[in-house]
């Protein structure tokens, strides 16, 4: 590698980390996109074990779209952050699939662990791993 | 077509003993080739083979160890917060 392309790394590297930073300290969160929060309410889409969402049932193109691109936003991230803690992306997605399904709502719908089943998230603590924290 | 033939042919001096297979007779392989014909028929009348409406989901977790999911907990914690528009 070439000392030139090496500088240009680090300066792509450091403007992603001022980006970064920038994204992280805007005040307001980015929140669910309105089709994506109205989907999770009605049950169309649930958490998955392995930290990805899915389409409750066969759903429609647009809702399989959907959740496709969320999906593959959520693999960029795990894969980031797995390699930051130095675990593979399986592991960390399920982490996160983990905590995802604990976080669900009354009413939401997720894989409960002793059926495999699509369920709705009632009042108590959900169907989970055993391994989940 | 049937075959006639012209003279009669000679008689075996003597009936050979039985072996393991008859497939070595006519008869025999006339009846080998229907249990052979036979068996597909039966099985394409009994079973059918249908393409499951769910999709089959094979776990690829089982690896995953509890020691590393606790270890990861608190920093995908931390993820799930702050990517909230898309978890």
């Amino acid at each position: 590698m070439t000392k030139t392309a090496k500088t240009r790394i680090w300066l792509a590297s450091g403007a992603a980390a001022l980006l970064g930073l920038g994204l992280a300290m805007s005040p307001a969160m980015a929140q669910r996109d309105p089709a994506y929060a109205a989907a999770r309410a009605a049950g169309q889409v649930g958490e998955k074990m392995d930290g990805y969402l899915g389409v409750v049932g066969s759903g429609t193109a647009q809702l399989r779209a959907m959740v496709d691109d969320i999906n593959i936003r959520r693999r960029a991230v795990y894969a980031e952050q797995a390699q930051a803690k130095g675990a593979t992306l399986e592991e960390y997605a399920f982490t996160a699939g983990c905590l995802a399904i604990s976080r669900t709502e009354p009413g939401e719908m997720y894989v409960a662990y002793s059926t495999g089943q699509w369920t709705a998230r009632t009042a108590s603590s959900p169907d989970r791993d055993p391994r989940c924290p | 077509m049937t075959n006639v033939k012209l003279t009669t042919p000679a008689f075996r001096a003597h009936k050979p003993p039985r072996t393991g297979s008859n497939m070595n007779t006519k008869a025999g392989r006339g009846i080998m080739m229907g249990v052979a014909l036979l068996g597909p028929i039966l099985l394409a009348g009994c079973i059918k083979l249908e393409a499951p409406t769910e999709p089959i989901v094979i776990e690829l977790n089982i690896n995953i160890t509890q020691e590393v999911i606790y270890r990861l907990a608190e920093d995908a914690g931390n993820t799930l917060d702050e990517n909230s528009d898309i978890f």
